[in-house]
């Protein structure tokens, strides 16, 4: 009989315990338990460190549904976010070269997908090399590496994942991405540019996972853009998606005419208010800035909100399966 | 079977050592030692003024919904109906402007905080929309006997200290950091506050009159983070467990900013309006 510790190691002397009488086997094992429990519940209560699993995000939040194109309430855009945002055609992602085009790492956060996480060890002491965020069929792999490797130049090229290094503050993995491509960090509505730098904080609370996202951007944003996703461990993981990007002809006035680029010229978008007719909330609130994600910002509101007429029944409960 | 006398001899060993231990840590025969206050141990200082930051649900948060938009929400059938009878006005007359003032809520309104010790065991978080006061016993704090149901409820906190030793698996393996320091590179920053808040006097997780029932029961995590260029950021993980009104909890992470004073701080009533 072998006995098999939880790190791999073997004991025989308890092997020879437990061969010698099954009655003494038993009060060992007994009296092991107990020290171990009496040891544990005298320690302090530690969180825990294991980032390890499949993590069903709660999508509870408004991170990455919007309704209305021009939905950029909270984001707190420079003027030149702003331009880029209200020029942009979702149509564009139909052009063959950009429907396999992957978001930005910050669609962690926003995405509708899990975070599947393990760990990349160094083959000889097996010690952690980095933690590993799992790619989606639309987002890179995040290899967050935590061996110390330096920051690479500014001149190295830019990838769709980017490139991101990590350390332990306490029992919280911070986590820092740079040399990420532009893309859109609220689905189809505001974008971060290559020369943007993510920084992730990943907090386990026992089966809950907090990501905070803070994302700073010198083109796009006047102000970070802090988000927060809270995952929950799961242990039905069959839900994650592998599945390839493959283009297709989706709009054939793109395939008639390649050159042809879509978007809107300024002052043209043709749904700017949408969100002023759904909500009644003002077209400067709308399209964000920093101002706009402060509490005294509400002072502005007060006297040119009215609250929508109610929902009409049916639809709130549809919306609240979304 | 003649390894067995060591292997018992061994096991004895190990028990004794573990007792021993336990033993040096309240110390043999002596009498327990004081507990620790909870404001001297703190792993992370929250005091101060906080302002929330608001880059998520704006539309629910910065102003009024509609009524009946209960996106985000999980409700069930009786919780619904509740909502779908939401009356601003026969709130007010009840003087219950306060009801998405609660807990559960509060810290979701747009404002700011003020955090102070208001004794060694007792955190006081004060915001100014709404004017309210939290206050986060830790210990074995237990609310008197026939304490009535409040906006803020009992809340009872705990401090989790970072772990001090990582597993080896988790250790990273940064040679330059473990030559100079002998260390995994772990910094020894950190910590959180947990607090469990009960006790609550029924009121909206959203200003349209989402309710949540007496029954409600919410947790959370502090979890404090300095950046690089001194800025102090605070997230808030709250599930919110209400099976009378909610399907499945209701989990958010409001996000605040510290700021260097309290020149922005201004107090404003509840409204059961805006």
């Amino acid at each position: 009989m072998t006995v098999r510790r939880i790190d791999g190691w073997t004991s025989p002397n308890l092997q020879s315990i437990c061969t010698l009488h099954s009655a003494l086997c038993h009060l060992t094992h007994l009296i092991l338990l107990s020290t171990v429990a009496a040891l544990l519940s005298s320690t302090p209560l530690y969180a825990q460190v294991d980032l390890t699993g499949t993590w069903v995000r709660s999508s509870q939040s408004d991170n990455g549904a919007a309704r209305e194109q021009n939905d950029l309430l909270g984001i707190p855009l420079s003027a030149d976010g702003r331009a880029k945002a209200l020029s942009y055609d979702i149509a564009s992602l139909s052009a063959t070269e950009r429907q396999c085009q992957m978001y930005p790492p910050f669609y962690a956060i926003t995405g509708p997908f899990p975070l599947q996480i393990s760990i990349e060890q160094d083959p000889v002491t097996q010690k952690l090399l980095g933690w590993k965020i799992a790619g989606w069929g639309d987002r890179d792999v995040t290899m967050i590496w935590m061996d110390g490797r330096p920051p690479l130049s500014k001149y190295a090229p830019h990838s769709h994942g980017g490139f991101t290094t990590g350390a332990w503050e306490g029992d919280t993995l911070t986590a820092v991405t740079t040399h990420f491509k532009m893309g859109d960090i609220k689905r189809h509505r505001a974008f971060s540019s290559d020369r943007a730098t993510l920084t992730y904080r990943f907090n386990r609370h026992g089966d809950l996972l907090t990501v905070t996202g803070i994302l700073e951007d010198p083109v796009y944003l006047a102000e970070p853009y802090v988000l927060t996703e809270i995952f929950r461990l799961t242990t039905n993981p069959n839900n994650f998606p592998l599945t390839a990007c493959e283009p297709i002809e989706e709009l054939p006035r793109l395939h008639e005419n390649p050159a042809l680029v879509p978007h809107y010229l300024p002052g043209k978008q043709p749904f700017i208010n949408e969100v002023t007719q759904h909500y009644n909330i003002p077209l400067e609130a709308a399209l964000g800035g920093p101002e706009t994600i402060y509490p005294e910002y509400r002072k502005k509101l007060k006297d040119k909100y009215v609250p929508p007429p109610p929902v009409p029944r049916g639809r709130g409960a549809q919306q609240q399966q979304q | 079977m003649r390894r067995a006398p060591t292997s018992i001899a061994v096991i004895a060993a190990l028990l004794a050592l573990a007792v021993t231990g336990l033993d040096a840590q309240r110390g043999a025969g002596a009498p327990a030692p004081p507990p620790q206050i909870p404001r001297a141990v703190a792993p992370i200082d929250l005091t101060g003024y906080w302002v929330s930051v608001v880059t998520q649900d704006w539309r629910w948060r910065m102003v009024t919904p509609a009524k009946g938009d209960y996106q985000g929400f999980q409700l069930t059938p009786e919780a619904t109906k509740i909502a779908d009878a939401w009356d601003p006005a026969k709130d007010e007359a009840a003087g219950e402007q306060c009801r998405s003032y609660g807990a559960p809520a509060l810290m979701s309104v747009p404002g700011r905080l003020h955090i102070t010790w208001q004794d060694d065991n007792t955190l006081k978080i004060e915001t100014d929309a709404g004017t309210q006061t939290r206050l986060f016993h830790f210990g074995a704090y237990q609310a008197p006997a026939n304490t009535p149901r409040t906006w803020q409820g009992v809340s009872v906190a705990q401090w989790q200290m970072p772990r001090g030793n990582v597993p080896l698996i988790f250790r990273p393996a940064d040679p330059a950091a473990e030559r100079t320091t002998g260390a995994p590179a772990v910094r020894p920053s950190g910590g959180s506050l947990r607090v469990v808040t009960t006790q609550l006097r029924p009121g909206y997780l959203r200003k349209n009159g989402v309710p949540y029932s007496e029954n409600v029961t919410l947790t959370e995590h502090w979890d404090l983070y300095k950046r690089p260029n001194g800025e102090e950021w605070l997230t808030i993980t709250q599930q919110i467990e209400d099976p009378q009104n909610l399907r499945t909890a209701k989990l958010a992470a409001p996000v605040f900013k510290k700021e260097p004073n309290g020149s922005k701080w201004d107090p404003t009533p509840c409204s059961a309006r805006w």
